[in-house]
């Protein structure tokens, strides 16, 4: 499975690693849904560092689109909100 | 559904959006490719942008340490000098510019690692361009418009993700380099117009318009004894002129005087020739 971390690349991660990811997601969801600012900092923050810690990166001309993509670590949830909603915020 | 299917969607829709435009994918994808150039062009600027941004904030840090190097010299100078007070005011004056300089080594940092991360993708995409650009040439040799609107699905989601996050950095990066610019910009407006002399200040501020004062004056004093010392050397050769030439007048005096007591023993000759009588 490839992960994609924004404005890092991209990183094979094992399929094995999935559910673990999906939970911390949820839980960097809920963060943002409930606007708590210090839940979303450790979630975003364990998130990524199970993210690296289980992946290495592909080969820089993988054409591959990835499976998930995960917010850069000094992302804000101003930042987070964006990319879920304005569709005019990623170009291209 | 988390956070990260859900940016994943909306990258994903973009790329299945551009792809349901294409009529014959063959064109598209050279169009495509020249999209892809023009991308990789920008970062390239973008990289050169943070560069030049962090290049005057290096300027800044330098000056600002000549600055505080000065005030050490000042504060050690004056305390040389007995000065204490204005040692303290060197000191506190280095405190304020130490401030400005940590906040502007943190911009710095900042700023060197997203010329870093920039620079990285720039690299990431070049690979990506480069492949999807064999890719392309494959298809439209090979396959048939319909085959290859298959064929090219993956290769374009994958290259308009990349494109999707470097068009992200490139926005972050101008972000930061706005905000930068500014405050660069305010900060040497402030040097230059001198009104931060009283922390930033001039060649000609008042530390050392005092320590040179006081060099100056130490200058006088050392001058002054010199004069007196050459004086109190000079005063007595005088001294002994001046006697030399009162012994000469003396001796003159004597001289004059010495012909009196013959004048006196003609008296005493009178008086003795008187004497005997």
């Amino acid at each position: 499975m490839i992960v994609r971390i924004l404005g890092e690349g991209q990183l094979e991660v094992p399929e094995s690693v999935h559910a673990e990811l999906n939970q911390l997601d949820a839980d960097l969801e809920s963060a943002v849904d409930a606007d708590d600012e210090a839940s979303f900092r450790s979630a975003l923050v364990a998130l990524l560092a199970r993210v690296r810690e289980t992946g290495s990166p592909t080969e820089a001309a993988d054409l591959r689109p990835s499976e998930l993509i995960v917010p850069q670590e000094d992302a804000t949830m101003d930042d987070v909100r964006k990319l879920l909603t304005d569709e005019g915020l990623i170009p291209g | 559904m988390g956070v990260m299917k859900r940016v994943t969607m909306v990258f994903r829709a973009k790329a299945n959006k551009a792809l349901d435009r294409m009529e014959d994918p063959r064109e598209t994808l050279d169009y495509s490719y020249q999209t892809q150039l023009e991308l990789l062009q920008k970062v390239r600027r973008g990289v050169a942008d943070v560069a030049t941004s962090r290049k005057r904030v290096e300027l800044q840090i330098n000056q600002l340490q000549q600055q505080m190097d000065k005030y050490n010299r000042q504060a050690k100078d004056s305390l040389a000098a007995g000065r204490e007070d204005l040692a303290r005011e060197a000191l506190t004056r280095k405190a304020g510019v130490q401030t400005q300089l940590d906040d502007l080594r943190t911009q710095y940092e900042s700023l060197q690692a997203e010329e870093e991360k920039l620079s990285q993708a720039s690299q990431r995409l070049q690979a990506k361009v480069d492949a999807f650009r064999t890719r392309k040439e494959t298809i439209k040799a090979t396959y048939t418009a319909a085959e290859a609107q298959t064929r090219i699905n993956e290769a374009f989601s994958g290259i308009s993700e990349e494109m999707g996050d470097v068009g992200l950095a490139i926005q972050r990066a101008e972000d930061k380099t706005a905000q930068m610019r500014a405050r660069a910009g305010a900060l040497d407006e402030l040097m230059a117009s001198g009104a931060l002399d009283d922390m930033v200040s001039g060649p000609h501020d008042d530390i050392q318009a005092e320590l040179d004062r006081m060099g100056a004056g130490h200058g006088v004093d050392r001058e002054l004894e010199q004069m007196k010392a050459e004086l109190a050397q000079s005063a007595p050769r005088q001294i002994q002129n001046a006697p030399a030439a009162s012994a000469d007048g003396n001796s003159a005096e004597t001289q004059s005087a010495t012909p009196l007591p013959p004048s006196a023993v003609p008296a005493g000759d009178a008086a003795q020739a008187g004497d005997p009588e």
